[in-house]
């Protein structure tokens, strides 16, 4: 048996050039396909067939406010209502709601509990019932959200 | 002292440090690539509220319902009118009940277009109760003041 010629250990470099270039091209990628986008959010609502037509879900003492929203020919806003009385804005129906809210505190009710339906025309832009339902939902008092109505319902579309 | 020298030096530029930088700003975009993008459609610019709040969690058996401005829902990427979304909801009713599910534990992600008319987003959601959906989710872009 003939002893193998003894080689110098080298050192074996490894070219990194082709990994590179694939990781710059991965970052690029990533790079071009992010899109900064707002996050979303939900309102979540609970609404079972036949409790949209104006009665208490169960055996409530309070009454709902009704809100009624209505549309100009184009779509947009043209008034806001509750009980029946004219409201300004949606920061008028923001501290108006917070009143029933805070008086149904202090006679003992929990807010939850009460209940807000939205009546609105039916070419209304939906953006205001957001904004409506925005302000009914709660307020934001130095960063925090108070939360004020959860359960809110509609109106039957087409009914005035 | 004497040094030894090994023959002639090669210079190697040390890489390691720019290959981590690299592989961690790779992870960083990977992390904030959204993969939810499918169910986000450019055709539907979302009404704007500081209260809606971010989803807690995956929803339990979502259907997205996307309502454009001019009154279509767009399902399986075709614009179906609001009078005929029945069919397709029947469908995933039933699929829901084959999972052994409860449709009304299903959420309807309502994502509806702030020119929408609201009637039409009523008639979606009132086509869903008759379904047997009672959970809603209105969705808004979240945009604190």
């Amino acid at each position: 048996m003939t002893a193998l010629p003894r080689r110098r250990l080298e050192k074996v470099a490894i070219n990194m050039t082709p990994m590179i270039d694939v990781v710059f091209q991965l970052m690029i990628f990533f790079m071009l396909t992010l899109n900064i986008i707002a996050p979303e959010g939900d309102f979540d609502i609970r609404m079972p067939l036949g409790k949209s037509a104006g009665q208490p879900s169960d055996d409530l003492q309070l009454p709902p406010i009704k809100v009624r929203l209505t549309a100009q020919a184009d779509g947009s806003l043209a008034g806001i209502g509750m009980n029946g009385e004219p409201v300004s804005d949606f920061d008028d129906l923001r501290q108006r709601v917070a009143g029933i809210v805070d008086a149904a505190e202090a006679s003992g009710a929990v807010a939850a509990d009460v209940e807000l339906e939205l009546d609105c025309d039916y070419n209304l832009d939906y953006a205001n019932v957001v904004s409506a339902i925005t302000a009914v939902s709660g307020r934001v008092d130095d960063g925090r959200v108070i939360e004020m109505i959860k359960k809110i319902t509609f109106a039957p579309p087409g009914t005035d | 002292m004497i040094r030894r020298s090994n023959g002639p030096a090669t210079v190697e530029n040390d890489m390691t440090p720019m290959i981590d930088v690299t592989f961690q700003l790779i992870t960083f975009f990977m992390f904030v690539l959204n993969f939810s993008e499918a169910e986000q459609d450019e055709r539907i610019q979302l009404p704007v509220s500081q209260l809606a709040k971010p989803a807690e969690g995956v929803l339990e058996t979502p259907i997205t319902m996307q309502l454009t401005a001019d009154g279509g829902v767009l399902y399986a990427g075709e614009v179906v009118p609001v009078d005929q979304i029945d069919r397709p909801l029947q469908q995933e009713r039933e699929i829901i009940e084959a999972a052994g599910k409860d449709p009304k534990q299903a959420t309807v992600i309502v994502r509806a277009d702030g020119r929408a008319s609201t009637g039409d987003v009523q008639q979606v959601i009132r086509i869903c109760q008759e379904e047997g959906f009672e959970r809603f989710a209105l969705r808004a872009l979240y945009k604190p003041e």
